[in-house]
C-alpha cells in the first residue's frame, strides 16, 4: 500500500490556483522527487502535506486515513517531517538544542517532570544530547555542536534542519530544496546524507531544482507545472517525456 | 425614549469621530511601514494641551491651533527618526515596547512640562446647545465631526490625487517594488508620521472643549483609535472611519443603557471580541502567513 | 557542576540575598528589598513568557492584581487562612489565563500585545467599579500572613520570605528552560513552523507558559496585599504591566538572572533619583526606547556577551 495518496488536491489563494486537482501516491522506502519551474506549487504542495495550509478541495492520505486538516504537530506524531525552502531555524538556540527540539515527542514532555528537574528526565535528556550530536555528525556539523544557531552559515543550517527533522525519527521525510544555494561539495555531502537515510528505510520526498542530484537518486519524479501534474515516472521516463523537455528541462538539459 | 437614544448617538458620533482620526493614523504608520504606533494617543493630548496653553497665554485660537498642530507633527517626526527608524528591522516585540515606551516617555514629559492638572479650552462658538429632536447637540460637537470630515476629505485629496500621497499608496502595497521604481520610501515613513501626529493634534483640539485633556489622555483615546483600526481592519482607511464611528456610538449606548463606569471597558471588550471571532476585521484582507 | 552557569548562578544568588541585609541600616532598606524581590519573582515568571516563549503580555499586572484581591477577600471575608486563599487564587487565574489564554495566544505581534493590554485593563476597570466586593478606588485593608499559627510580621521575617521564594522562582525558572518542556518553549519563540513540523503542540505550551507567568503574577500579588496590608486597584493599573515589562526588557530577555537584575534595578531606581515621581513615566518611557534600540538583548546578556569579547582579544 502507498504511504502517502494525494486525490484531486487543490489549494487556491484568493484566486491563484497554487496546487490544481494534483493527484499522486508515494509507496514506501523510495526516494520520490518533486520538480518543476519556480511558482510551480512544490513548497505549497509540502505545506499541504504537512498540515500548514488547508486544502481548497481534496484528500491526503497517510497509510489510508485521511489526514487534510490535521495540524502539522498531530502529522509529526504520525511519522511525518520535513524541511523548509526558507529556513525555520530556532536561531534562539544552539545547534544541538535545535536537533534535541526535533526529538521532542520522543522525551518525557510532562511539565511537572520538567520544572522539578527530576533525575529521570535528566537522564533521558542527556542520551537525547547524544544521540542529537550523532545526527549533527551525520550531517556533516560535527564541529557546530554548541554553536549558537545564529551565528553558523546557510550551509550548515541547512543541514541543521534536515538533523532536526531526523531527530523526530520520521517515516516520511520532505525535503524543500536542501541543496539550494549550496556549492557543488555541500550539493553532494546532502546527496550523499539523502541516500543513506533512505538506506535507512525512510521514504524521502524531494524537492529540488539540481537536475543532475534529482536524476541520480531519486526513484521517481512527479513533475509539476502551473499547480498541474505534467508527467511523472522513473528519471528515464520524465527525460524522455516530450511536455516535460518543452516545458521545462529543456531550459535546463 | 428616542430622544435619549439620540443624545447618545451625538455623544457616541462625537467621540467616535475622535476614535476614527487616531484609527486613521494607526492605518497610514501601520500601511507605510507594518509598525503599530501606539504612542498614537499621545498626539492627541499633545494637541489638546499646547492649544489650550497658548490660548490659556493669550493667543488667538486659529493662532494657537495651527501652532500646536506643528508642533505635534514636530513630535511624530522626531517620534519616526529616533525611535522608530534606528529599530528598522527589529521584531515585532520589539517595536511594541518602543513605542509604547515613546507613549510613556511622551506622557512623563507633558506631565513634566505642563503638570498634573486638567487644562480647559472654550468651546470655538459658544456654549448654547441646538435642541433636535428632543435631544441636545453642542456645537462643539459640530466642530469635531465637522473638523473629521475635512482632514478626512483632505487625506482622500492627498492619497490620491497627489503624486506622493500615491506613492505612499503604493509603497503600502509594495514596499521593494516602490523602492526599485525610485520612490523615496524613508520620506515616506517620516511623512506618514507627520500625518498620524496632524490627525491626533486635529481630534485634541477640537475635543479639548468637551472632554478637557490631561497628560493622561492620550492612552486612552489611542488605544480606543487602535480598537477602531482593528475593528474596520487594520491598513483600510475607511475601515478605520467606521471602526471608530462603531467604537464610539457602542460605547456610548452602553455606557447609557448599561453602566456608565464600564463606559471604558467597552472599546476593550470590542476589540477582544474581534480578535477571537474575526481577526481581519469589517474591511480587511484575509490572507495566509507564507512558509 | 559548581561550575555550569546554572548552580553557579543559582549559588551567587543565595549569596547575595544572603549578605544583602548586613548592608541594610533600617527598616526602611528590609522594605525596599522586599518589593524588589517580589517584583523579581514577579518577572522570572513573566520573563517564561515574553524572553523564552516570546510571547507579549501587556496585562500582567491584572494577574498579580487578582491574586492579591482574591487573597484580601478570601482570608478578610470568608475567613480562609491566608496560604489555602494564596493558593485557591492561584488556581483561580491560572483557571482564567487557561480560558482566556487559548484565544489570545492564536495572535501575534501587536494583536497579542493589545489583546493582553485589553484583559489587563479590563480587570484593572472591575477592580475600580465593584466597590461592593473590592471596595473601589478607595482600596481595601488584608490581614497579616500567617502559617500554621506562625504570623509573617516585620520587614525582616518578609525579608526572608521574599528572598526564598525569589530563589524557588529562580530554580524553578532554570529547571524549565532546560528540559524538553523549556526547549519547546523556546522553538516556539525561535519558529512557530519549525516547532509544529517535529510535534511541538505549539499552542498548548503558549497557553501552558502564559498561566504559569500569571500564577507566578498571582502568587506575588497574594503576598504583597499581606505585606502591604492595604491595597488599591491601581495595584493592577496598565502603567504597572508597563513596568514589569520594561524590567524584563532591561535585565535581558530570555535571561532568568536578567529578569532578576532587571526587577531590582528598576525598584532600586525611584531611591537614587530625587522627586523620581516626576520623572517616573519618563525615566520608564525612555529605559524602554532605550534598551530595545541600543541594548535590544538587556543588560544581562549583552554584559555576558562584552565579557566573553574581551576574553577573545584580550
Ligand atoms: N501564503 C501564500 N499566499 C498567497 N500566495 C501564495 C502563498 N504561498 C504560495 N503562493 C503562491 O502560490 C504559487 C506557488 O508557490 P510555491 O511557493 O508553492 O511555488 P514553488 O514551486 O515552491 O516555487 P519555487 O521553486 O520558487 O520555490 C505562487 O504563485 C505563489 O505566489
Ligand atoms: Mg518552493
Amino acid at each position: 500500500m502507498s504511504l502517502l495518496t494525494v486525490e484531486g488536491l487543490s489549494k487556491e489563494f484568493g484566486g491563484v490556483h497554487a496546487v490544481e486537482d494534483l493527484s499522486f501516491a508515494i509507496s514506501p522506502g523510495t526516494i520520490h522527487s518533486i520538480i518543476g519551474p519556480n511558482g510551480a506549487g512544490k513548497t505549497t504542495l509540502f505545506n499541504l502535506v504537512t498540515g500548514i495550509y488547508t486544502p481548497t478541495r481534496g484528500a491526503i492520505r497517510l497509510d489510508g486515513h485521511d489526514i487534510a486538516g490535521r495540524r502539522p504537530s498531530e502529522l509529526a506524531g504520525l511519522g511525518m517531517s520535513r524541511t523548509f525552502q526558507n529556513l525555520q531555524v530556532f536561531f534562539n538556540m544552539s545547534a544541538v538544542e535545535n536537533v534535541m527540539v526535533g526529538h521532542h515527542l520522543h522525551l518525557d514532555r510532562r511539565f511537572w517532570a520538567s520544572l522539578v528537574r527530576l533525575p529521570s528526565v535528566v537522564r533521558r535528556d542527556r542520551a537525547c544530547r547524544a544521540h542529537c550530536v550523532e545526527l549533527l555528525d551525520f550531517v556533516g556539523l560535527g564541529r557546530y555542536v554548541n554553536s549558537d544557531a545564529a551565528s553558523m552559515p546557510y550551509g550548515a543550517l541547512k543541514r541543521l534542519e534536515i538533523a532536526r527533522a531526523l531527530a523526530a525519527k520520521p517515516r516520511l521525510l520532505l525535503l524543500d530544496e536542501p541543496a539550494a544555494g549550496l556549492n557543488a561539495t555541500e550539493s553532494r555531502e546532502i546527496d550523499e546524507v539523502i541516500k543513506k537515510v533512505a538506506a535507512m528505510g525512510v521514504t524521502v520526498v524531494l524537492v529540488e531544482h539540481d537536475m543532475k542530484m534529482v536524476m541520480g537518486i531519486s526513484d521517481h519524479i512527479l513533475v509539476l507545472n502551473y499547480g498541474r501534474k505534467l508527467a511523472e515516472g522513473t528519471p528515464t521516463e520524465v527525460r524522455a517525456n516530450a511536455d516535460v523537455v518543452a516545458a521545462y528541462l529543456g531550459a535546463h538539459v | 425614549m428616542f430622544a435619549e437614544f439620540l443624545q447618545y448617538l451625538f455623544s457616541g458620533l462625537t467621540s467616535g469621530a475622535i476614535y476614527a482620526l487616531a484609527g486613521l493614523g494607526f492605518a497610514i504608520i501601520y500601511n507605510s511601514s507594518h509598525v503599530i504606533n501606539f504612542a498614537q494617543g499621545e498626539f492627541i493630548m499633545i494637541g489638546g494641551m499646547a492649544t489650550a496653553t497658548m490660548v490659556a497665554a493669550g493667543l488667538p485660537l486659529p493662532l494657537a491651533a495651527v501652532l500646536a498642530v506643528v508642533a505635534t507633527m514636530a513630535v511624530g517626526v522626531a517620534l519616526e527618526k529616533f525611535a522608530v527608524e534606528p529599530a528598522r528591522g527589529a521584531d515585532v516585540t520589539a517595536i511594541v515596547i518602543i513605542t509604547i515606551g515613546a507613549s510613556i516617555f511622551l506622557r512623563g514629559a507633558a506631565q513634566v512640562l505642563w503638570d498634573k492638572e486638567f487644562h480647559a479650552l472654550p468651546a470655538f462658538s459658544g456654549d448654547t446647545p441646538l435642541r433636535l429632536a428632543g435631544a441636545t447637540l453642542m456645537p462643539q460637537s459640530l466642530w469635531v465631526v465637522g473638523a473629521a470630515v475635512v482632514v478626512i476629505a483632505l487625506l482622500w485629496w492627498f492619497f490620491n490625487r497627489t503624486l506622493f500621497g500615491k506613492a505612499m499608496l503604493a509603497t503600502s502595497h509594495n514596499r521593494l517594488a516602490a523602492q526599485l521604481m525610485g520612490i523615496p520610501v524613508r520620506s515616506v515613513l517620516v511623512v506618514a508620521f507627520a500625518l498620524s501626529a496632524m490627525l491626533g493634534a486635529v481630534g485634541g483640539i477640537v475635543v479639548t472643549p468637551i472632554t478637557f485633556t490631561n497628560y493622561e489622555a492620550g492612552i486612552m483615546l489611542g488605544l480606543k483609535g487602535f480598537s477602531a483600526a482593528v475593528l474596520g481592519g487594520l491598513g483600510s482607511g475607511a475601515g478605520a472611519i467606521v471602526g471608530g464611528l462603531l467604537v464610539g456610538v457602542a460605547e456610548a449606548l452602553a455606557s447609557g443603557y448599561l453602566s456608565s463606569a464600564y463606559k471604558d471597558a467597552i472599546a476593550f471588550v470590542i476589540i477582544l471580541f474581534v480578535l477571537f471571532f474575526m481577526p481581519s476585521g469589517l474591511f480587511g484582507k484575509k490572507g495566509t502567513d507564507r512558509v | 557542576m559548581w561550575k555550569s552557569p546554572r548552580t553557579g548562578g543559582l549559588a551567587v544568588l543565595v549569596a547575595l540575598v544572603t549578605l544583602a541585609p548586613l548592608g541594610f541600616p533600617n527598616a526602611y532598606f528590609y522594605d525596599v528589598a522586599v518589593n524588589a524581590l517580589f517584583n523579581a519573582t514577579l518577572c522570572v515568571g513573566l520573563n517564561l513568557l515574553v524572553g523564552y516563549g516570546g510571547q507579549i503580555s501587556l496585562g500582567h499586572a491584572g494577574f498579580f492584581a487578582l491574586g492579591a484581591y482574591g487573597s484580601a477577600l478570601l482570608t478578610g471575608r470568608y475567613g480562609l487562612p491566608p496560604l489555602a486563599a494564596l493558593l485557591l487564587s492561584a488556581g483561580v487565574v491560572g483557571a482564567l489565563a487557561f480560558v482566556v489564554g487559548r484565544p489570545i495566544l492564536k495572535l501575534k505581534g501587536h494583536y497579542l500585545a493589545m489583546a493582553t493590554l485589553g484583559i489587563g485593563i479590563i480587570i484593572h476597570i472591575v477592580l475600580k467599579t465593584e466597590s461592593a466586593v473590592t471596595g473601589g478606588p478607595d482600596g481595601l485593608g488584608v490581614d497579616a500572613f500567617s502559617v500554621a499559627g506562625l504570623t509573617v510580621s516585620g520587614d525582616q521575617a518578609w525579608y526572608w520570605l521574599a528572598a526564598v521564594l525569589v530563589v524557588i522562582a529562580v530554580w524553578l525558572s532554570l529547571n524549565l528552560v532546560d528540559s524538553p518542556v523549556g526547549r519547546a518553549l523556546r522553538a516556539v519563540h525561535g519558529s512557530e513552523v519549525g516547532a509544529e513540523v517535529v510535534g511541538v503542540d505549539t499552542t498548548g505550551y503558549k497557553v501552558l507558559v502564559f498561566v504559569v507567568s500569571a500564577v507566578f503574577a498571582s502568587v506575588v500579588g497574594s503576598l504583597f496585599a499581606h505585606k502591604n496590608g492595604f491595597i488599591t486597584p491601581d495595584i493592577g493599573s496598565f502603567f504597572r504591566s508597563i513596568e514589569v515589562v520594561t524590567m524584563v526588557v532591561l535585565g535581558g530577555m530570555a535571561s532568568t538572572f536578567g529578569a532578576v537584575v532587571g526587577a531590582v534595578l528598576l525598584t532600586l531606581l525611584p531611591q537614587f533619583l530625587a522627586s523620581f515621581e516626576d520623572y517616573e513615566a519618563m525615566v520608564l518611557g525612555g529605559i524602554m526606547m532605550g534598551t530595545m534600540i541600543f541594548m535590544p538583548k538587556g543588560l544581562l546578556p549583552s554584559l555576558r556577551l562584552l565579557l566573553a569579547k574581551r576574553r577573545r582579544t584580550p
